[in-house]
């Protein structure tokens, strides 16, 4: 797909880049499971998914232009507003849900994860990682908000409001009692971060984290 | 307009110079074109053996039902597809209209290649109960007097009209329609279909609809039908006794109707406030404006076609629809368990059936875990956007009947596997 011709607030928010991150969802997703994916673009994610594991696919995306896409290609998509609608669905409607960098992109991080543990059993989360280093640098030597090939945007014009580290992503799993099942960084060529490595370390040389999520202690016990 | 005229510069302003300004022509026929009697559509035929049962608790009989069908069916009897026309539509679809001699409503959807695609499918559509085009309604006549029903007919609702659309498929032999596809009315009998038929529907495309007529809409309505009402040569309905037709009072409606088909910027951006025909203001009441004439023009084609009892019948048939209701106030619940795919569309400057009413229904059928697709298209053409040349709905419209069509098991030329 030619982003170049798309207006700023499209589908993705993110760079040109290869989405590296599909692999590692991909590989989080069951084979046959009901996924819903939340500002899912054109729908290659979800297209990708009922082609490799055939799932049962929903899709919600922002983009009018997004969502012509995605159901032209015959996926079941609504033009919608995570921030909004996602208080529509009922609890534990799908398998999975996943939020592909997006999440940075949303007015209120923390009550759409909320929601997202609620309608989904699992909950796949890729955040783009502020605190990779070439940012850090970039904003140390320039003192300028950073622009990548991954975070193209001026900060006057990007659709990302709220960036965070993958540090920052963790705590805000603490915050909504999210236990992250698994977790896997990547990095600046899409290869994964040893698994071993410490929390700095892939926080620094993290570009992007993936999160396999599912409802932690506190909000299981509460449902008991 | 809701029958498929657009508004663009030929046929509206271009047009309008050669009739006469502002005044309905009296001549015209009792029933239009001959059309509601002796149509020129196929015709089912149902005698007094086979009533069909009305929600008003008649059973009416005898009645009839006059269709257009374009493409073959195949021999699987798998790839039908029914299309709902809109309030002032009809069975021609796809076909020259045989009053106007205008091409059909949806020829920029339906035909050979195109997303509606009568290579592939065997396009069904039925003039609509309580209609003017043959099926029976108001101006047909009843048996019992010889003479037109007129305001004698039943009030009919949109689920009748499905019944009797249910009754034409069964009569074509057909179990499960491929899809059922409309905008506006149409939708709601979309909707009305899914709701009531949901294992004979196997695709739902419900555009620019709702799930309830708002009380705004009544409103709308009820201007129309008191104009229509207003006019002496209405009769108390029985103006075709009288040989007369209330013209004035239905091109009054249609104007109003008009309005409300169109947005506020697509109107600006047509007509502005220029003026028809001349250069400066006359100080009377002529058509000094385009948009004045255009609408003019509007209400004395749309007369030429359409009979004034069928508009109130129809009117109130969108009024009474209400969808939640008929399920304890819960919309979800009139589509539990669905198997049907739906796509939903809607217009970004639809002010009649707005994106929000459109959205509730996904909604509903999102809890009803329905698969469903929802578009809202960007557009300042206003709530016809549905019958006019607007790319996304004709990419969405295709995709999802391709990718319907491949689960079906239907191939390219609409072979079933």
């Amino acid at each position: 797909m030619n982003t170049e011709t798309l207006a700023p607030q499209y589908v993705r928010t993110m760079g040109a880049g290869p989405r590296v991150d599909y692999d590692v969802i991909a590989g989080f997703v069951t084979r046959g499971a009901r996924v819903l994916d939340v500002g899912c673009g054109d729908g290659a994610l979800l297209a990708r998914l009922e082609e490799l594991h055939g799932i049962d696919g929903r899709g919600i995306e922002l983009s009018p232009q997004g969502v012509a896409q995605a159901v032209g290609r015959g996926l079941a998509v609504i033009q919608g507003d995570a921030d909004r609608d996602l208080v529509n669905y009922g609890a534990d409607t799908f398998d999975f849900v996943i939020l592909s960098q997006t999440i940075q992109a949303t007015h209120n991080p923390r009550i759409v994860l909320e929601h997202l543990l609620r309608i989904g059993r699992k909950v796949i989360v890729s955040v783009p990682n502020f605190g990779h280093w070439r940012i850090r640098l970039q904003f140390m030597l320039r003192g300028r908000m950073p622009v990548t090939k991954n975070l193209p945007y001026h900060w006057y014009d990007t659709p990302n409001i709220h960036f965070c580290t993958i540090r920052d992503f963790v705590e805000l799993c603490d915050a909504v009692d999210a236990h992250i099942a698994e977790a896997v960084a990547l990095n600046h060529y899409g290869q994964r971060i040893p698994f071993n490595a410490p929390w700095w370390f892939w926080n620094l040389f993290g570009e992007q984290g993936v999160f396999l999520l599912d409802r932690g202690r506190r909000t299981r016990k509460d449902q008991v | 307009m809701e029958d498929g005229e657009a508004m663009s510069a030929g046929t509206s302003t271009g047009r309008t110079r050669e009739k006469p300004r502002g005044r309905a022509r009296a001549a015209a026929p009792a029933d239009p074109g001959g059309e509601a009697n002796t149509p020129s559509s196929d015709v089912a035929r149902f005698g007094t053996a086979a009533p069909l049962r009305l929600d008003c608790g008649v059973d009416f009989a005898p009645w009839q039902i006059a269709y257009q069908t374009y493409g073959e069916l195949n021999a699987e009897r798998s790839n039908a597809v029914l299309l709902c026309h809109a309030l002032t539509g009809d069975q021609h679809a796809a076909s020259v209209h045989p009053v106007t001699g205008k091409a059909g409503w949806w020829d920029i959807l339906v035909g050979p290649g195109r997303p509606i695609d009568t290579d592939r499918f065997f396009v069904i559509c039925a003039n609509v109960l309580g209609g003017c085009m043959g099926t029976s309604g108001p101006a047909s006549i009843d048996p019992a007097t010889g003479r037109p029903y007129g305001l004698g007919f039943p009030v009919v609702t949109i689920r009748d009209m499905v019944r009797a659309q249910a009754r034409l498929v069964d009569h074509l032999g057909i179990e499960t329609l491929f899809a059922v596809a409309g905008g506006s009315m149409g939708g709601m009998q979309v909707l009305q279909w899914a709701s009531d038929y949901p294992e004979r529907v196997f695709a739902a495309i419900p555009i620019a609809t709702a799930a309830r007529h708002t009380t705004q809409n009544i409103a709308f309505h009820e201007v129309g039908r008191q104009a229509v009402m207003a006019d002496p040569d209405w009769c108390g309905g029985d103006y075709h006794a009288a040989g007369k037709r209330p013209t004035k009072g239905l091109a009054v409606a249609r104007m109003a109707a008009h309005i409300t088909y169109l947005s506020e910027e697509a109107m600006h951006r047509k007509f502005g406030r220029k003026l028809q025909d001349r250069d400066s203001l006359t100080f009377g009441f002529d058509a000094d404006f385009q948009v004045e004439s255009y609408l003019r023009h509007q209400g004395m084609t749309f007369v030429e076609r359409f009979d004034a009892n069928s508009y109130l019948y129809l009117t109130r048939a969108m009024d009474y629809f209400d969808l939640a209701a008929d399920h304890g106030g819960v919309l979800a619940d009139a589509f539990k368990g669905t198997h049907t795919r739906f796509c939903m569309i809607s217009f970004t400057s639809d002010w009649l059936f707005p994106t929000e009413a459109n959205r509730d229904v996904v909604h509903a059928l999102n809890a009803a875990g329905a698969r469903v697709s929802f578009v809202e298209i960007e557009t300042d053409k206003g709530h016809d956007s549905f019958l006019l040349d607007e790319p996304h709905l004709e990419t969405a419209v295709r995709g999802f009947l391709d990718s319907a069509a491949r689960v079906r098991g239907l191939d390219s030329k609409g072979t079933g596997r």
